[in-house]
């Protein structure tokens, strides 16, 4: 198993009555409900506890892209990365991802993505999502129906960028360039691992399949909500005739560990109140914008809750019901290990995405329960797909001689 | 009124048009919600004129979608259109989005029509106006948005145009937004449609109309309801500034859907055309 420590970074200061008194966390919150002195702090603490959970044992360090989100204060996940790469020198930097249907050109984002590679000597992971309507379409105002084209054509371009070893031209219908040319290239041959997040389509399960590229759920909604999306991507996997590596998935999921039960729900339980009552609360309206979705996803899947009960009872969930229905993994390090252990199995997914740093969480508690996860939980399940531990096609390749942050000589952590 | 599937863009695609009346041919360009089966704007235009009512890719079983993309194929979509039904010299009127394309092919073009008929036209954007994002509406929010009567309004939106004889069986449909499956398949419709819209419309309705106006110099009639809620009379009054010979009927309480609501006061300011 690979462990992620994910970080959402969300803005720990919203107001009580924040549900009752605005429409939505995302795309439309007024920014005046952040305060940039105090955003001062709540950086460097989320930067702290990155680095924190590569003293923990985690694997790799997630971060992610988010717009005009209040729970989501990455708009460039490549900045933290940047920094992530000058403190630490073990675990993966995760970056999952850039939403590279927005970049024009796209090479920016090969070129930021090799600089990462390179800065971090070959420690970088990328992602590459379609990236939400409420970021795509709303806050970055890309036409819904031609986000899929311009995220095929981006994706094309980046792979190209990276692997052509002379200027080339690319006429694409929106990246209309006549050198090609990037410098830095990646340090990883032929290129960085990539995951992609997904939500149940068969075009991406299919697209993961065909690049060798690591599918990953990422939701809040927890693992019973999530069987159903993974069974569909391993029929997938299975009637492409590949191998079942389950490095081939990835999984976040939210997850708080305290010495006993009791003493997990006493730390945490206001705080993922928080982030699931006040974080979570994004106008349904933002959910999907009419030609997001291929008609055809449409057609197969769930409908969102669109409705006026719908949107009234939105993440209006008690303790219990996210407890019973997985939504959080919480408790002591058994409990958890036996939780992680049944979702780990039944899902069939070698990375886990575990969500740890959550809403107003403060900093102490983000420690301890990073700290027993890794010292009490994480140990236990590490070995869980012996027949696959030399699999690291998704995973990064690092160099061997490569700098380390308390020393200005070259050495190995 | 006729119905019928008609090859355009020289047998590229198919496309669905309503024809109905006689006299002066009238082409008519729909709104972002599109044309209902068997349209009641549509049929009482047939009244008046002679009348064809194309539907755009995405709308009722048109096709084409994907060769639609920027507001130069929308709007030579229209002439090809033209071409197939072998018009000439029509009077082209558009009810909102269907405006802004009917603007646009009059810019491009003037002496190919007749007149030009704006009804709640959408392509300018005002930025002491902003008007409200219709594509990050619900289902249920749009009927108090766009029409005087949100229980009409919705009955419209979610029954295509099959309206009931009276008051308990309008306020009925109401609740059919709660229902599951109806939500889903009224999704997949929206989708099509507003994914064909969100071309010329997302995230701003506006692809640079202003500009080219000046070149409109044909007879123009600019119809408005002073209740219109998503683009109110600023807009109105924007056009007929812009455009060089353009008369402004202004709807004393009609809403943005006006030519359903007020079907009779946006047919007689079109009188002029006949």
């Amino acid at each position: 198993m690979k462990f992620t420590f994910f970080h959402l970074m969300a803005w720990p200061h919203l107001p009580d009555d924040f549900r009752e008194q605005h429409h939505s966390v995302w795309v439309d919150v007024p920014n005046s409900l952040y305060d940039p002195a105090r955003g001062h702090d709540v950086y460097h603490n989320y930067l702290d506890q990155l680095e924190y959970a590569e003293q923990c044992g985690f694997d790799a360090l997630g971060v992610n892209e988010h717009h005009a989100n209040a729970y989501g204060l990455m708009p460039s996940p490549n900045l933290m990365a940047a920094t992530l790469t000058r403190r630490t020198s073990r675990a993966a930097i995760m970056v999952l991802g850039n939403s590279i249907a927005l970049y024009n050109p796209a090479v920016r984002v090969a070129e930021e993505f090799a600089m990462l590679d390179v800065m971090s000597g070959g420690r970088f992971i990328g992602g590459f999502p379609v990236g939400t309507s409420m970021d795509t379409n709303y806050a970055y105002g890309t036409v819904p129906t031609e986000t899929r084209e311009r995220y095929a054509e981006a994706h094309e371009l980046i792979i190209r960028a990276w692997t052509e070893r002379e200027p080339f031209a690319f006429n694409g219908r929106y990246n209309k360039l006549r050198y090609v040319n990037i410098w830095p290239r990646p340090l990883q041959q032929p290129y960085p691992a990539i995951h992609i997040p997904g939500g149940g389509s068969i075009e991406t399960y299919d697209f993961c399949i065909e690049n060798t590229y690591s599918y990953s759920y990422l939701s809040y909604s927890g693992y019973l909500r999530g069987r159903d999306l993974m069974r569909g991507y391993w029929d997938q996997v299975a009637s492409r005739a590949v191998d079942e590596s389950p490095y081939r998935a990835g999984f976040a999921q939210v997850i708080c560990v305290g010495e006993t039960d009791a003493e997990a729900e006493k730390l945490y339980k206001q705080h993922i109140d928080y982030f699931y009552n006040r974080c979570l609360h994004v106008y349904p309206g933002f959910g999907e914008a009419p030609g997001y979705r291929t008609i055809k996803t449409l057609k197969r899947g769930a409908i969102p809750q669109l409705t006026p009960k719908g949107v009234k009872t939105l993440s209006q969930l008690s303790w219990k019901e996210l407890l019973d229905q997985r939504y959080v993994i919480c408790g002591s390090p058994e409990t958890v290990r036996q939780q992680c252990e049944e979702m780990i199995q039944e899902l069939r997914f070698g990375n886990l995405f575990c969500l740890m740093a959550l809403g107003n969480m403060p900093d102490d508690k983000v420690r301890h329960s990073t700290r027993l996860f890794g010292e009490k939980v994480m140990p236990k399940l590490r070995h869980l797909w012996p027949d696959y531990a030399e699999d690291n096609r998704f995973w990064c390749r690092p160099i061997a001689n490569r700098r380390h942050p308390d020393s200005e000589l070259r050495g190995v952590a | 009124m006729k119905s019928y599937l008609l090859e355009t863009a020289a047998g590229r695609t198919q496309i669905r048009v309503q024809e109905a009346g006689s006299g002066t041919p009238l082409l008519y360009l729909h709104s972002a919600g599109g044309l209902a089966e068997s349209d009641p704007f549509v049929a009482a235009l047939g009244q008046h004129f002679h009348v064809y009512a194309p539907s755009l890719p995405g709308y009722l079983d048109s096709e084409g979608a994907d060769n639609l993309r920027t507001m130069l194929d929308f709007t030579l979509w229209g002439f090809d259109v033209m071409d197939a039904l072998g018009i000439e010299q029509p009077v082209v009127v558009g009810h909102s989005m269907g405006g802004m394309i009917a603007a646009e092919m009059a810019a491009l073009n003037p002496r190919a029509f007749k007149g030009l008929g704006l009804i709640s036209a959408a392509g300018l954007w005002l930025d002491d106006y902003p008007m409200p994002d219709i594509f990050a509406k619900l289902p249920f929010e749009l009927p108090e948005l766009l029409f005087s009567d949100p229980v009409l309004g919705t009955q419209i939106i979610s029954e295509g145009y099959d309206f009931g004889s009276n008051q308990d069986e309008l306020v009925s449909f109401m609740t059919r937004f709660q229902d599951e499956s109806f939500l889903q398949d009224f999704l997949i419709k929206n989708a099509r449609r507003l994914g064909t819209a969100g071309k010329i419309l997302f995230p701003i309705p506006e692809r640079g109309l202003s500009e080219r106006l000046y070149r409109a110099t044909l007879p123009t009639v600019i119809v408005w309801g002073d209740a219109d809620k998503l683009m109110p009379m600023p807009y109105a009054a924007a056009f007929q500034r812009l455009l060089p010979h353009a008369a402004l009927v202004t709807i004393p309480g009609a809403a943005h859907m006006a030519p359903y609501e007020q079907t009779g006061a946006v047919l007689d300011a079109l009188q002029r055309f006949h």
